[in-house]
């Protein structure tokens, strides 16, 4: 693979991107699966990096998979991501920085709408103004907040404590790099190196000493695709899709998965389990499974951040062979703790996959 | 002497009508950007449907201007274009000469689709994606190897790459891809006879007499394999093959094959001295960015300008057979106007 022909594709498509002041718009999801990585996200910002974040508790669902499942009409996704772009007007910002891609997508999708159709937007204002008494301004800004750690990647690489890199034989660490769907496919232009080629996730695994896997099936979805997971006699496709893409990189033998889309990263992490207990197939060593991260754990366990507090005990796939790989310290014993010290419960341990 | 006409492009158009004019008793300045005549046509090494090498039509295009009343000027292009005040053109040359006449014709030619901007494709990416005008180069040294230096077992050709492609936002079609990508896997499978074929198609289109047969030879003869589906994208293995992805309309089923090279037939665009030149001289583009000629019926030749012509595929995309026949049509265009306009004159 000629990674000039990469690089021009990269030149083609980088977005501007606010260098602080952020509204910050939670995913309905990601706290449910990785209950760190939000939390991770805020610290590194606020107080590694110094950054301005509003987080906001009156914000809500942008109710994007009930539009992509057909249960929530256009007019009413609009006027409550109008809601969004209210609030944040008045709380005094202007960059607006979602946590999930379908949310990312979501927002993109509108703007441009009402960019060609003004009288959408008009419409929609109307919407909100009765329903609510509220006004907004459009976001001056918008990024996806793995945008916002891409463009820290540098910074985050300074302060790292713990490299990409095998602690114990010094061979870069290979990272299957996943994008969700929503991220560029639908508007290559508003993702960091367009749809084909995005440099997003692949910037920061090389920024801290990892190498980036490129594998024949890296553009596929996951699996989630809304209908395939929501509707339950459709889930046979969820687990296909996925089972490919890991059928696909197992050669390479990636030490780890990093997905921007908290839908992705919670396929590609539950499935692994689900094809073992179906298959009794794995596809890390050993009987382990390839440990999946979102990119605010990835980033937290550069900075040092304590595993644990980065909830990775949630994960299906057990993340020890990685933490081992990094020379991240952690305390087995305390892997199933919370804060003070009291036993969380513990999973049931699978038939086949290694935990 | 009738009068004397610049033509601004030396490829297989501009130099048939150089010919043709100087025949009817014209004085020619062809000009061509290049240091020698032939245009993308030096880029091939076998033309269709006949197989003819394509160096014995560029020998024919020299010795068609290499005579009395063509001056070459080779190596240059346009920096100004006017009109004299007297009537006629003055054209500013990048060599700094200057070259003036009472007609100008334009047959600055196509370029290749940038093959690139079909990002999915991976070329310039993974490292055996190829397009025709490469082909045609390895054709040429009679060796189709892979990167790794292995003998290709199985070939995909891609038909209209840049072209009938909205998302390029090129909708018109490049009329000889089809044809090309018939003689290229004949050609293929001459030289590498142990390896499959296939062309992947939208529309098989041999409007051209011998095409059809061609087409019909490459399956019945040489067992080429046509499947009628786009591709949607590409990805490289670890033993750098290309893992594709298409549809199979004609089974209705996606389909899903690795290939060891793969081979993308680039279609035509404006080229970008035929930009400049309808900017200079206020010609009208077409839709598809190649010049719109007066009518598409009975004013092929003739652009709204006056005592401008246009010929060749800076119009359309056009094979080399129309090329020339197009190239004689603008000449007696050129010839009919020059003896008009001395016929009007005292």
């Amino acid at each position: 693979m000629k990674l000039e022909g990469k690089e021009q594709i990269w030149k083609d498509y980088q977005k501007e991107i606010a260098d602080d002041r952020y509204y910050y718009a939670r995913s309905c999801i990601r706290q449910t699966f990785f209950p760190g990585s939000e939390w991770a996200y805020l610290d590194i910002l606020r107080n590694r990096l110094g950054k301005d974040v509003m987080d906001d508790p009156r914000h809500t669902t942008c109710t994007g998979i009930g539009y992509h499942s057909d249960v929530v009409p256009a007019q009413t996704i609009m006027t409550v991501v109008a809601r969004h772009f209210a609030l944040m007007t008045e709380a005094g910002y202007e960059n607006i920085t979602p946590s999930c891609i379908t949310s990312f997508g979501i927002y993109t999708e509108i703007l441009e709408t009402w960019a060609h159709h003004p009288e959408v937007e008009e419409q929609v204002r109307e919407y909100l103004w009765k329903a609510t008494g509220r006004e907004f301004k459009k976001p001056r800004n918008l990024a996806h907040t793995s945008d916002i750690i891409y463009k820290f990647r540098g910074e985050i690489a300074a302060r790292a404590r713990h490299r990409l890199v095998d602690a114990h034989t010094g061979r870069p660490l290979r990272g299957v790099d996943h994008i969700g769907c929503h991220y560029a496919k639908m508007f290559p232009s508003k993702g960091i190196g367009g749809a084909e080629f995005p440099a997003v996730l692949s910037g920061m695994i090389t920024a801290w000493g990892g190498e980036a896997v490129d594998y024949p099936e890296r553009r596929h979805c996951c699996g989630f695709g809304f209908r395939q997971y929501l509707v339950m006699a459709n889930r046979g496709y969820s687990v296909a899709n996925s089972k490919k893409k890991f059928e696909s990189m197992r050669p390479y033998e990636p030490d780890f998965i990093v997905a921007n889309c908290p839908g992705c990263a919670m396929f590609l992490d539950k499935w692994q389990y689900t094809i073992s207990e179906m298959e009794g197939t794995t596809y890390g060593a050993n009987g382990y499974g390839i440990p999946v991260l979102t990119y605010e754990e990835l980033a937290g366990l550069v900075l040092g951040y304590d595993p644990w507090e980065l909830g990775l005990q949630m994960h299906q796939v057990a993340v020890e062979p990685l933490l081992d790989k990094m020379g991240v310290a952690y305390d087995p014993e305390a892997k199933y703790l919370t804060r003070d010290g009291k036993e969380m419960g513990r999973p049931k341990c699978p038939t086949y996959l290694k935990v | 002497m009738k009068g004397t006409v610049i033509i601004i492009g030396g490829g297989p158009a501009g130099c048939e009508a150089a010919h043709q004019l100087a025949e009817k008793g014209c004085r020619v300045h062809l000009v061509e950007k290049n240091n020698e005549t032939g245009g993308n046509l030096n880029n091939w090494y076998q033309l269709f449907p006949d197989r003819k090498e394509a160096e014995s039509v560029r020998g024919y295009l020299r010795r068609r201007v290499s005579r009395p009343g063509v001056e070459f000027h080779a190596g240059t292009e346009p920096r100004t274009t006017s009109r004299r005040p007297q009537g006629g053109f003055a054209v500013e040359l990048t060599d700094g000469s200057l070259v003036e006449g009472d007609a100008l014709l334009v047959a600055t030619g196509f370029r290749t689709f940038d093959a690139a901007r079909k990002e999915e494709y991976g070329y310039g990416i993974y490292e055996n994606v190829i397009t025709s005008v490469e082909l045609e180069n390895l054709f040429a040294n009679h060796e189709v190897r892979t990167s790794r230096g292995e003998t290709p077992r199985r070939v995909g050709i891609i038909h209209c790459v840049g072209s009938r492609d909205e998302k390029v936002c090129n909708y018109h079609c490049s009329k000889v891809c089809c044809v090309t990508g018939v003689k290229q896997a004949i050609e293929l499978r001459e030289m590498l006879p142990e390896a499959e074929v296939f062309c992947f198609y939208m529309d098989m289109r041999m409007f051209g007499p011998g095409y059809e047969e061609m087409y019909r030879e490459a399956q019945e003869r040489h067992n080429i394999k046509f499947v009628r589906g786009r591709l949607s994208e590409a990805a490289e293995n670890q033993e750098k093959q290309l893992q594709i992805k298409v549809e199979d309309t004609l089974v209705g089923r996606p389909l899903r094959m690795t290939l060891d090279l793969m081979v993308l037939l680039v279609g035509m665009e404006a080229s970008e001295g035929s930009r400049k030149m309808a900017s200079a001289l206020g010609l009208e583009l077409a839709p598809n960015g190649f010049i719109r000629p007066a009518d598409p019926h009975w004013g092929t030749n003739l652009t709204g300008a006056d005592g401008v012509f246009v010929a060749g595929s800076c119009t359309a995309p056009m094979s080399l057979t129309d090329t020339l026949a197009d190239a004689r049509s603008a000449a007696d265009s050129i010839t009919e106007y020059l003896d008009a306009k001395e016929s009007r004159e005292p």
